[in-house]
């Protein structure tokens, strides 16, 4: 695993005029949401501050998609926000069941994804461009 | 044979048609087979293999009904979409079958065959076979593939668990009651007879349906279920029996609905004391009839389904109320099972313990050898109001929290201490204890998460949280705490002995043994008999007034302590505390 900043802050979400708030994880593959959260090779991380800005941003590379590693992640860095699209009901409840929230089944590439986010108009299942 | 397209100007060929309309790209007709064309879309959706047609761009252009109902995606969202997003397989982000296709000169004689596994839109992960092959032009030119995708489920049930002991399906037990369910299951799943399942949140009513399916003749269809609680009126009724391009506004595709979806196969209706009364008229129709009427359509469509219902209700109440349809009752109550709360299947309890435990300790990396006697003597006494949901998200809790070989009192969700009186003695030993935390309203109440301590992270969902009332229950969707929200009464008393009167559990009355425990499901029962508890002193003019008394002497008797008052009186903590409200002694 690699990155190239280490600098997120833990911070619980909040939702304040629709937007999302708080450290987000994008399951990605190359440079779209991967199809599966448990064949994600990547996952881009940011942080979205309270004015709806990126705060900081990294992209984390795995050394094996698991579903298991992401959730150590998503656990570890505080995220908020997990965007992903196909994912297993195991784990979405898991996610849940911790009080962050999952929006999947959404399709898009990474910029068109993340510019969503931070103009707060992401949903599950939303289908973006880029792919 | 030759495809051409139905209607003039639509001289595209189908890899072209990938950002068209979806029905446009299903006119093509199929010539020369028959004296007269047949359109491919009829042919291509009946049948029974989910099937794909993905342009070169491997982008969707269509799914037949099978492909439907295994990604749990329609048409309209599936169009034009990377396949990779449609069907999320495994081999998706390496080891595509397409790539193999595409370099292999002979891909398109030979189809390329891989198993591997989906996750569908509704997060089911699915084995499967795929196959697929190349689409070309009468010039050689690569237009597209086919990929068809067998679901493997049926035949690997024996080697996905091969550590089960005993149960049927998915479901596990051994205890006389499931015994009993297990027995009739096999003959039940031959038939095509309706099916109601009934029982109390949490008692696995959708494992005990898809195991019927999955041992029917049926298997080999569609199983699809619909949540009629999860919808409002307006939007089930099209979800369920589909609609016309047009019906209404907004309606600007056909759709097939659920009913159509699930043609050769099975219809789950689970929450269906949940629907309302105007569609219980429609299922009835359908139920008399086979036949279903879309919305905006004038004619009727035969589908060939079979129904199983599910409810946590008491639906003879309902009936009794008028807000359920007798006549329907009737169609749907045709085979009923009853599956027995947790708290009256003896044995069960221990072997889910092991089982989850064993899980559990496997997903998470962790070498748990198993409960020590005083955690297992606590855990045998619960009365899991939320039944076998509750005790795996127990053993979840347990396993995130424990760093030791063996799961102790101190790994226990507090709630469960509380209740049996160990907390006090626990924390009495200065060992470590949970420390007080936030309650949680709304869906989430009864969510206990593991305490911050144990895991050594302190903030947030993983921080130290328990509910501000006792009964919190480390859940993920809000079950009532012990209140008897929801929850039938006996409901053995109140139903028929029709059908396979045999797969009842028996639970009237099976709860007088633990008369305590099931008090959150049943006293206000009581009530209605009018017989004051054993114990309860003469000269009280009601229940409530005995009752009231019998919970003040208890509690003058543990000097306050509400743990110890609720174990004396043989009663959850919740159930106590419940109780105390009512009466107003909680001031």
């Amino acid at each position: 695993m690699s990155s190239n900043d280490n600098g997120m802050v833990a911070s619980r979400t909040g939702r304040s005029g629709g937007g999302t708030r708080g450290n987000v994880l994008v399951a990605l593959h190359r440079d779209a949401v991967a199809p599966r959260f448990d064949r994600a090779t990547e996952a881009w991380l940011g942080r979205i501050d309270s004015e709806g800005g990126l705060a900081r941003s990294r992209t984390m590379v795995l050394a094996n998609a698991s579903a298991e590693e992401l959730c150590r992640i998503i656990l570890t860095e505080n995220v908020a926000v997990v965007v992903c699209c196909g994912i297993e009901q195991e784990f979405y409840d898991y996610l849940t069941w911790k009080r962050i929230t999952v929006l999947d089944g959404v399709v898009g590439g990474r910029d068109a994804v993340i510019g969503a986010l931070l103009a707060g108009t992401l949903k599950a299942d939303a289908v973006l461009g880029g792919v | 044979m030759s495809a051409t397209p139905d209607t003039p100007g639509r001289g595209e060929s189908m890899a072209e048609g990938t950002t068209r309309d979806m029905d446009t790209a299903l006119g093509p007709l199929l010539q020369g087979l028959f004296e007269q064309p047949v359109v491919a879309r009829t042919l291509l959706d009946r049948i029974p293999l989910p099937l794909a047609l993905v342009s070169a761009e491997r982008r969707v252009v269509f799914l037949n009904q099978a492909a439907c109902a295994l990604t749990a995606m329609s048409r309209e969202r599936a169009q034009n979409l990377p396949c990779r997003y449609v069907f999320r397989c495994s081999l998706c982000t390496g080891g595509c079958p397409l790539e193999v296709v595409d370099k292999s000169p002979t891909a398109a004689m030979a189809p390329v065959a891989r198993e591997a596994d989906i996750v569908n839109a509704d997060r089911a992960r699915i084995p499967v076979r795929v196959t697929c092959g190349a689409l070309t032009a009468p010039d050689g030119s690569r237009v597209g593939y086919f990929e068809t995708l067998e679901d493997l489920r049926l035949f690997r049930p024996a080697e996905a668990r091969p550590e089960w002991p005993q149960g049927f399906g998915d479901m596990l037990g051994h205890s006389p009651e499931m015994e009993r369910v297990f027995r009739l299951l096999p003959g039940i799943a031959q038939t095509d007879s309706s099916v109601l399942v009934t029982g109390e949140t949490g008692t696995g009513k959708d494992l005990l349906a898809e195991a019927l399916h999955n041992a029917s003749n049926r298997a080999k269809g569609p199983f699809v279920k619909v949540n009629c609680g999860a919808l409002p009126e307006s939007l089930l009724e099209s979800e369920l029996f589909g609609h016309q391009k047009g019906a209404f506004t907004g309606a600007s595709e056909n759709k097939p609905g659920r009913f159509r979806l699930a043609h050769n196969g099975t219809l789950f209706l689970t929450e269906v004391g949940d629907l309302p009364l105007p569609l219980q008229v429609k299922l009835l129709t359908f139920l008399d009839d086979k036949i279903i009427h879309p919305l905006g359509s004038t004619r009727g469509v035969h589908v060939d389904v079979r129904i199983m219902a599910a409810t946590h209700r008491d639906l003879r109440r309902m009936v009794r109320e008028g807000r359920f349809r007798e006549d329907l009752l009737y169609r749907l109550n045709v085979v009923r099972f009853h599956l027995p709360p947790l708290r009256e299947r003896g044995d069960d309890v221990s072997l889910f313990l092991a089982h989850y435990l064993k899980v559990y300790a496997g997903m998470f990396g962790k070498r748990l050898a198993g409960f020590t006697p005083a955690a297992e003597r606590v855990l045998l006494h619960h009365a899991y109001p939320g039944n076998v949901r509750e005790l795996r998200n127990i053993v979840e809790y347990c396993v995130n929290v424990c760093q030791d070989t063996h799961v102790d009192l101190p790994h226990l969700p507090r709630y469960l201490l509380e209740e049996s009186g160990e907390a006090e003695a626990h924390d009495g030993r200065g060992g470590p204890s949970v420390g007080p935390g936030t309650g949680q309203g709304g869906a989430a109440a009864g969510a206990q998460a593991p305490p911050g301590g144990g895991v050594g992270t302190a903030d947030g969902p993983v921080g130290p949280v328990r509910m501000s009332v006792s009964g919190g229950m480390p859940g993920r969707t809000g079950w009532g705490t012990g209140a008897g929200a929801g929850v039938p009464g006996p409901a053995g008393a109140e139903w028929p002995e029709a059908g396979a009167a045999g797969a009842d559990a028996g639970v009237a009355g099976a709860g007088a043994g633990r008369s305590g425990h099931s008090g959150h499901s049943g006293h206000s029962g009581h009530s209605g008999q009018g017989v004051p508890p054993a114990g309860a002193p003469q000269g009280d003019a009601t229940w409530a007034e005995a009752e009231r008394r019998l919970i003040m002497e208890a509690l003058v008797r543990a000097r306050g302590r509400r743990g110890a008052a609720a174990m004396a009186l043989g009663w959850a903590r919740t159930t106590l505390w419940r109780k105390m409200r009512q009466y107003g002694l909680d001031r």
